[in-house]
């Protein structure tokens, strides 16, 4: 697929700027506070920090030790102690904690929070109440923006997710409007913004007051367009198996802030190596867009291709080898390396989607897209509740059936408990039951087929979340589910549908596509209406066309409020390569179904 | 929706979703195992001469020397040993008089010259030069907050000052009616962090009631003071306002919830038993019974148990031992646990499946299922068989099943159940195709040859010949139906 790109596509902006960005001020916030001090750093800032700064890059200013936030006692024997962390309340109390028994031991230290990407009042409000307002003094570090690959960013805020769409609560508006600032005061100026959703719309507002309060250097734009998107506006993508590599490989090992970690059986080895996941990875390149099936081939032929190379060496003389093993060698062992990989995770995979009926799971999935046969898939769904195969996965599918019936199923079929659209309530607490909880409940009445609290709640949630999901009306509007009678060749994709092996084509996908054509809403007035509209595209100042410009109109930033699937990416760089654009993504965080659902389930007592 | 069935099977059957299937083991995996055996026979002169690091430096991540998260696993070792020491304060010895003045630190009260002279004295002389140099920002402070303060801002302006991140007296807004301005600015700025900043204020400076009557009627606003509540863990206010707001059933809800913080089992059941007269719904009301008869019984059987255990004359415990105590698992988990401990007890215990099963409303297909997997784990195939049987009126027995014998025969592999007692459940699998799929996978040659013998498909028959053993009693089997003039065969 790769080859078949369009040869005038435009190169992307190089985003390594954001990364040292961020470095440059993460120094300098380090200069602020001199003199030896330990570092604490919350335990989901590792990773992104690891991206962008190492040790030594501490230790020059003056970081003695690094400790992960564990909520414990402190051990630490330095007079001076910062914490680089999200601003949460539950760290910032822990933090007082801990300088409230320093002074209780009359020791004396100094404090220094450093959040990121912003301090929020709250926690300057705990602070102040546990009297530590001013002895712990507070900085922030706008590290907004993490390039996970050429044309992925993320915010790293998986929380942004639950936060938002299941509390209510906007307080990473200002954050996500900030983001987009300062992707446009560096690749700007955008000359058209579209969007869909409420938060889309508030993101899209703070961006342009900051554009208003800030002064506008004049410069040549890398990025032309901008398309911001609620997750909201398309639950049902996320919730479907991925069965495109990348995704595949996000679903089973979890990819985390574009790294993986290979256990044994995958290295086949005694220990679990940890993979960088990007488009340096030149094995990984050329299969993470493909569909599953696809991947077995191309690996047999790389592996064969491979083998062929070092058999070259065969006959040679000592010049030619040493010319071999100085130009060759490396790269090849390089090769060697993320092939066998490769094929390791490749095997792992089939060995434990071939014991999971993976198929079948699909097939149901398929038919719920499609939307017949749903008795079928009920009972399947039921079957597989009370076979207590996975939570997460019965609820999954509960999920795509509650979204994408919206409700017909409860006079259809009479299954009125599980879609009481009626008797909604506060989200916030309508999840905030224990997995176990979840699981007692669910089964105790699987007879019925899930009528239980928490279930039926969790998809009330969802079904209320996505407002009247539309889905099938929306489906049929935008032709999301090709006919099935035609035969889909997966080695040659014709539409964005091969990312779910040709049954459907994701809804989020879709609408970029639409839009992008039609340079803005027009004409999608029923699918907008059925959306729940929220629905925007502004044009900015026209300023003058050149060439350079004509390149950055057909590079579109797509940024999704609550996260975005590596299927949503793939399908998103397939229509680039169709239609000639470049796509960049920027997401609050990478998610799949598993972490969608996990996000509502996950209960603190 | 309105497809027919037949229209259905021609669907699934279509060419689209043959294309590849995670069910064919054989071909990919074969192909896979190609690869594999192909990089594997390149590793050894990889390991000639493996400049690792070199490699590792230009593509891996595998955590390297000197990466952050190593580096803290590397403090987190190496504090090990302090860590499970009793850490013990240091006591300065140089400033003792200075512990007990604790405010003596904050530089506010230095200025204010509220610290008693003598520990102000002592302090500053143990103040070495980087702390003043650091303390030396914090000097501008009070100025700028004086300055703040005397600036007039109307809620407007101080809803933007503090979208910015800038300071802006709150205290100054003091009626009702400037308060709730300042909120619905806020709201309107769409920046949550402002919102609760302002519902911090407005929590401190108005009555209870008054607040939640104005809340009730901004939904946004409500939704953040809520999650507020939440996070800092301000359960009795949470309460409050939910009661206010007349949301019993959460309230009901909030206060089950608690259940989760209390450990001991019966103190537990007890608040649980407490919970039952809360005001839920129907459907809540109901599990939250349910919850607390299951603890009830948990403690019950777990008592017993644990003293049959201990007794060590119950051989089922002798021979598999509990690995967990039953108290506070799901009720799937307990049946699981009755129907492998207690399988045959009288329906009168508490600990008997079936009396489980009446008291919780269990599904037949639950419950067999349930029952199915905890017997065929302990391979007790007479049970599983008994499981199935049911006499008809002319008392011919037969096999019956509220689950696809497709899925009974996907329990019983993974229990490894041997061929003879697989087959029997792999030849009552309806669909043909699916039955042949199977019986190829678990190695039932008689279902799989009679099969394409019903489906009169010669073609498949004479493909299938190569799979068996040569000169076996299958392959005899299989030429005489080939020869066997009787056949109309279809191909």
């Amino acid at each position: 697929m790769a080859n078949s790109a369009r040869r005038d596509s435009p190169e992307l902006p190089d985003f390594s700027l954001l990364k040292r960005l961020a470095r440059d001020q993460l120094i300098y916030l380090l200069e602020q506070l001199p003199g030896k001090k330990d570092l604490f750093i919350e335990a989901d800032l590792m990773s992104p920090l690891d991206r962008i700064a190492n040790v030594s890059t501490l230790k020059q200013h003056e970081v003695d030790k690094l400790y992960k936030v564990e909520y414990k006692p402190v051990v630490s024997t330095s007079d001076q102690l910062c914490f680089l962390i999200r601003p949460r309340i539950q760290t910032v109390k822990w933090i007082c904690d801990v300088a409230n028994a320093d002074k209780a031991a009359g020791k004396f230290r100094r404090y220094k929070i450093i959040f990121t990407p912003q301090k929020f009042y709250a926690c300057e409000a705990v602070l102040e109440e546990q009297g530590m307002f001013g002895d712990v003094t507070t900085d922030e570090w706008a590290f907004y923006l993490l390039p996970l690959d050429d044309d992925i960013i993320s915010l790293e805020l998986p929380e942004f997710f639950r936060d938002n769409f299941l509390a209510g609560d906007q307080r990473w508006m200002r954050t996500a409007g900030s983001a987009l600032h300062l992707l446009h005061s560096l690749y700007g100026p955008f000359s058209k913004v579209y969007g869909i959703g409420r938060y889309s719309k508030m993101a899209y507002e703070s961006w342009r007051e900051q554009v208003e309060q800030g002064e506008q250097r004049a410069r040549q734009a890398e990025i032309g367009n901008v398309f911001l998107i609620d997750r909201d506006v398309d639950f049902v993508t996320p919730l479907c198996s991925q069965v495109v590599y990348e995704g595949l490989v996000d679903d089973i090992f979890r990819i985390k802030c574009g790294c993986v970690e290979f256990s044994p059986d995958v290295t086949a080895s005694d220990k679990s190596v940890k993979v960088m996941l990007n488009s340096q990875d030149k094995v990984f390149n050329e299969i993470r867009n493909e569909h599953f099936s696809n991947v077995f081939g191309f690996l047999s032929q790389k592996a064969r291709n491979l083998q062929t190379a070092y058999d070259k060496r065969r006959g040679m003389d000592i010049k030619q080898m040493k010319t071999f093993v100085s130009e060759e060698l490396k790269g090849l062992k390089q090769e060697h390396r993320l092939l066998s990989l490769h094929i390791g995770a490749s095997e792992s995979i089939m060995k434990k989607k071939t014991k999971q009926d993976f198929q079948e799971l699909l097939k149901t999935e398929h038919s719920l897209l499609e939307g017949f046969e749903i008795r079928e898939c009920i009972s399947y769904i039921e079957e597989h509740i009370s076979r207590q195969v996975s939570m997460i996965e019965s609820l999954r599918l509960l999920c795509l059936l509650s979204i994408t019936e919206n409700g017909e199923l409860s006079f259809s079929y009479g299954v009125d408990h599980l879609l009481t659209f009626s008797n909604l309530r506060q989200l916030g607490l309508l999840v905030e039951q224990q997995p176990g909880e979840t699981l007692t409940v669910m089964e105790s009445r699987v007879g019925k087929l899930v009528n239980d609290k928490t279930a039926g709640k969790l998809t009330d949630a969802f079904s209320s979340l996505a407002k009247k999901s539309n889905f099938r009306a929306l489906s049929r509007k935008l032709n999301l589910v090709p006919k099935s009678d035609e035969e889909y060749d997966l080695r040659v994709p014709r539409d964005m549908a091969y990312i779910f092996s040709g049954a459907y084509v994701p809804l989020s996908c879709k609408l970029i596509e639409q839009v992008l054509e039609r340079d803005g809403w027009t004409g999608l007035e029923e699918v907008t209406r059925l959306l729940n509209g929220n629905e925007f595209a502004v044009t900015g100042q026209i300023t003058s066309i050149n060439g350079a410009k004509n390149d950055a109109q057909r590079i579109i930033l797509v940024m999704f409020l609550g996260g975005c699937t590596f299927s949503e990416i793939s399908a998103l760089r397939f229509l680039g390569r169709e239609k000639g654009y470049k796509f960049i993504v920027v997401t609050t965080a990478i998610t799949n179904s598993s972490r969608l659902i996990e996000s509502l389930l996950d209960n603190h007592v | 929706m309105t497809k027919s069935k037949a229209d259905e099977e021609d669907y699934w059957n279509s060419s689209k979703f043959k294309a590849f299937t995670f069910d064919d083991e054989d071909d990919e995996l074969i192909r896979l195992k190609e690869s594999r055996q192909a990089v594997n026979s390149i590793q050894r002169l990889v390991e000639e001469d493996d400049d690792e690091d070199d490699v590792e430096k230009v593509s891996w991540s595998g955590e390297p020397v000197g990466s952050i998260s190593w580096s803290v696993k590397e403090t987190a070792a190496s504090n090990q040993r302090t860590d499970r020491e009793p850490a013990f304060p240091k006591i300065p010895t140089d400033t003792p008089s200075l512990s007990k003045s604790q405010s003596g630190y904050s530089l506010s009260s230095l200025f204010k010259g509220k610290t008693k002279g003598g520990n102000f004295q002592s302090f500053t002389d143990t103040l070495s030069d980087s702390s003043i140099r650091l303390y030396a920002p914090e000097l501008r402070k009070p100025k700028s907050e004086y300055k703040d303060y005397v600036s007039d801002w109307s809620p407007e302006e101080t809803i933007q000052r503090l979208q910015q991140g800038k300071t802006a007296p709150l205290e100054k807004f003091r009626s009702l009616q400037d308060k709730l301005l300042l909120l619905d600015f806020a709201v309107s700025a769409h920046d949550g962090n402002v919102i609760t900043a302002v519902l911090i204020y407005l929590k401190r400076t108005l009555s209870k009631e008054v607040l939640f009557r104005e809340l009730e009627s901004r939904q946004t606003a409500l939704r953040h003071f809520i999650h507020y509540l939440t996070e800092t863990k301000d359960q009795r206010l949470l309460l409050e306002l939910l009661r206010a707001l007349g949301r019993t059933e959460d309230v009901a809800l909030l206060q089950y919830k608690e259940h989760l913080s209390i450990a001991d089992e019966n103190k537990r059941r007890d608040f649980l038993k407490s919970c039952l007269s809360l005001p839920f719904s129907a459907e809540d009301s109901a599990h939250v019974q349910d919850h607390y008869t299951l603890l009830e019984r948990q403690i019950i059987i777990e008592a017993t148990d644990r003293q049959a255990e201990r007794g060590g004359k119950v051989e089922i415990f002798q021979k598999f031992p509990r690995r967990a105590s039953i108290l506070n698992m799901p009720l799937i988990t307990t049946l699981y646990y009755c129907c492998f401990y207690h399988y045959s007890e009288p329906e009168g215990t508490y600990s008997s499946p079936l009396n489980i099963r009446q008291a919780f409303k269990i599904s037949e297909k639950q419950y067999f299922v349930t029952a199915l997997a905890a017997r065929a784990k302990l391979k007790a195939w007479l049970d599983v068989d008994a499981l199935f049987t049911s006499r008809n009126w002319l008392g011919f027995t037969r096999k019956k099943s509220p689950l696809s014998f497709q899925r009974v025969v996907d329990v019983l592999q993974k229990n490894s159940a041997p061929t003879q007692v697989l087959q029997d459940y792999v030849g009552l699998v309806e669909d043909p195709d699916m039955r042949i799929s199977l019986a190829q996978k678990h190695k039932c040659h008689d279902i799989v040859i009679n099969t394409y013998r019903d489906m009169k498909d010669r073609q498949q028959l004479l493909g299938y010949r190569g799979k068996v053993g040569r000169g076996s009693a299958e392959e005899r089997k299989i030429d005489e139906l080939l020869n066997n003039q009787q056949i109309r065969w279809k191909n």
